[in-house]
């Protein structure tokens, strides 16, 4: 069981890559043992799921929870930038990052 | 781009390959309010203005700030469900919204609040009509809702593109705008009329939403966005073949140039033993070509799951019922009714239809144009204007604007001559018709005693001319109406001028 939820050093990797965080050969064999853990760990929770038990996604059953089309208050220009570790006029300035609008 | 783009002449293309197509129409909707949050929509009527402002139409959800919770926009959810039963879907009884991971700062919660496997609407069939009568139907595979995305600009770079730049600028007034995606089927049988029938596609999904008024629908300001996926069959291989998503298409008529340019750069490729990269490509409309993106990840890569901030949509079927009979009429009965209202000939009507402007024309009668006035303007100046320029003639003037132009023609204001520099004005951005008339002094004269001196100058001027029109010969008048025209720039009604002449050559006897 907890064999097929480990994860390997190339699925870290992976996922790496995608979050766009750099790491170490040592930080990725480091975290593929702590992620393998957790994975393990909550990997637990499906021995107990009987199929009669449905998915869900939400603790409560509620549904249809809607708010009117009413426009309220926005931030102003200066709270919206204040937490921006950098701006460059009215914009967040952030690092050209590699890759394409998805 | 300094790549060297080989293409195969087109229809040679059709000839060895077959084209197989699908789109995904992002469609804006013009709530007053965002998908999630409270903050005013700049896609809607009332938000477009101050949305030139960065970063002035966020809260907290937009921003993805700690402790922020979304909250669903109950107009959204009713806009969504008319639009799936307008393509034709099936609405579903309980769909959900999922987060789509990635990292890339025109979001800043590091992901997107869509739908994946429970989309709202699916199923779907929307039938289009081409130039020549011929009609398709398109197969809508779902509909589903999501939140747009911020706006970056790279600053540093030589093109304004990502590539080269040092840094690239957010602005968050578009995260968080309500989207509905549309994705069709795989499209195939269109053979050589492929740009055109994606033309037509996009061209009916606009009618549609602003049929229901959901989308402000201003392809040129990315209200209505249309990613092209394009793939080539070998003839007779019956195997299908590897495609490319043109995005960043953002007129008509870019649509259908788009996919043209597509079948005859894959079918170069395919020919010359190439292979095809599964990949985005860009649309460049100034050079009517495309270039390659990033190569397409797979689906999985996005690590979707169900939004825990978010609970299950669950329209009732009285709700759904409630929508669908306030449906507008389908576009095929639309059609008949308005050519028969207009009185248009079948010649003059299959004018407006192809001219992808017929709601426009509706519009513009609504605002109080007459209906042959209304299509003069809009298949006439407007679309010679448009076609020089490159662009779709619905982006240029505003159809209350040619309502306005025309009423001002009707009263006598404006010739037609003075009515067309008012239009050059309007469309340059000067303001209404009635701002540019006055701005630009471009007022017919309509006062006939100015009129009269410059007549009675002009007659006195060329006393021959006189005596000819005194002799019967009507005709002569003319060399007089242009010298007043002439001293009036232009700015009188050349009728009005010729009776004056006439009347006053009598009373000078």
């Amino acid at each position: 069981m907890s064999e097929s939820h480990s994860l390997d050093s190339e699925q870290v990797a992976h996922l790496a890559e995608l979050a766009r965080i750099a790491l170490t050969e040592d930080e990725i064999k480091k975290l593929s043992g702590e992620l393998s853990v957790i994975i393990d760990a909550i990997a637990k929770v499906s021995e107990v799921a009987t199929p009669d038990v449905p998915a869900t996604s939400h603790p409560i059953a509620l549904q249809n929870v809607f708010r009117p089309d009413v426009p309220g208050k926005t931030l102003t220009v200066e709270q919206a930038l204040s937490g921006a570790p950098e701006r460059e006029g009215d914009r967040f300035k952030v690092s050209a990052i590699l890759g394409e609008e998805q | 781009m300094s790549e060297q783009t080989e293409l195969m002449d087109f229809d040679k293309a059709i000839e060895l390959f077959e084209p197989v197509l699908g789109f995904e129409v992002h469609v804006e909707l013009n709530t007053k309010s965002k998908m999630f949050s409270d903050a005013p929509n700049p896609a809607s009527a009332e938000g477009e203005a101050a949305a030139q402002e960065p970063n002035t139409m966020v809260t907290p959800v937009c921003l993805g700030l700690p402790g922020s919770l979304p909250v669903v926009n109950e107009q959204a959810i009713r806009f969504s469900i008319s639009l799936g039963l307008a393509l034709g879907c099936e609405i579903a009884p309980s769909s959900r919204f999922a987060r789509k991971n990635y990292f890339y700062p025109d979001l800043a919660k590091n992901y997107q609040i869509s739908q994946y496997d429970e989309p709202i609407a699916h199923d779907g069939e929307v039938s289009i009509e081409l130039a020549d009568g011929r009609s398709f139907r398109i197969q809508i595979e779902r509909a589903h809702m999501e939140e747009d995305a911020g706006k970056l600009t790279h600053v540093g770079g030589s093109t304004g593109r990502i590539q080269g730049a040092d840094h690239s600028l957010v602005d968050y007034n578009r995260a968080g705008v309500p989207l509905v995606e549309i994705v069709t089927k795989m499209i195939t049988g269109t053979e050589g009329s492929a740009p055109e029938v994606a033309r037509a596609y996009v061209s009916a999904i606009r009618d549609i939403v602003l049929a229901l008024g959901i989308s402000q629908a201003r392809m040129e300001r990315g209200n209505l966005r249309c990613d092209a996926n394009v793939s080539l069959s070998p003839r007779g291989s019956g195997k299908l073949g590897t495609r490319t998503e043109t995005k960043n298409v953002n007129s008509l008529r870019s649509v259908e140039r788009a996919v043209r340019f597509e079948i005859q750069r894959q079918a170069a490729i395919l020919h010359g033993g190439g292979t095809i990269v599964q990949e985005t490509r860009h649309w460049h409309e100034d050079t009517g070509m495309t270039s390659p993106g990033r190569p397409k990840s797979d689906a999985d890569d996005y690590r979707y799951f169900p939004e825990p901030d978010l609970l299950p949509v669950e329209p009732s079927k009285e709700l759904i019922d409630e929508l669908r009979a306030a449906l507008p009429e389908p576009p095929a009965v639309r059609r008949k009714r308005l050519k028969e209202a207009w009185g248009f000939t079948d010649l003059e009507f299959q004018d407006v239809v192809n001219s992808d402007l017929l709601v426009e024309i509706e519009q513009t009668v609504a605002a109080g144009a007459t209906p042959a006035a209304a299509r003069k303007w809009w298949t006439g100046e407007i679309a010679r204007i448009a076609n020089a320029d490159g662009v779709d003639a619905a982006s240029l003037v505003t159809p209350a604007q040619v309502a306005e132009l025309s009423k001002l023609v009707d009263s006598g204001e404006l010739t037609d001559r003075l009515a067309r520099q008012v239009l050059e004005g309007v469309i340059a951005g000067e303001g209404s018709p009635a701002e540019v008339v006055q701005k630009r002094g471009l007022k017919v004269v309509s006062d006939d005693s100015a009129l009269i001196a410059a007549i009675d100058k002009a007659l006195a001027d060329q006393p021959d001319i006189l005596e000819k029109i005194r002799g019967g010969k009507v005709q002569a008048a003319g060399a007089i109406i242009g010298e007043v025209m002439k001293q009036m720039r232009g700015q009188a009604d050349a009728a009005r001028v010729r009776e004056l002449v006439l009347e006053r050559a009598e009373s000078l006897r």
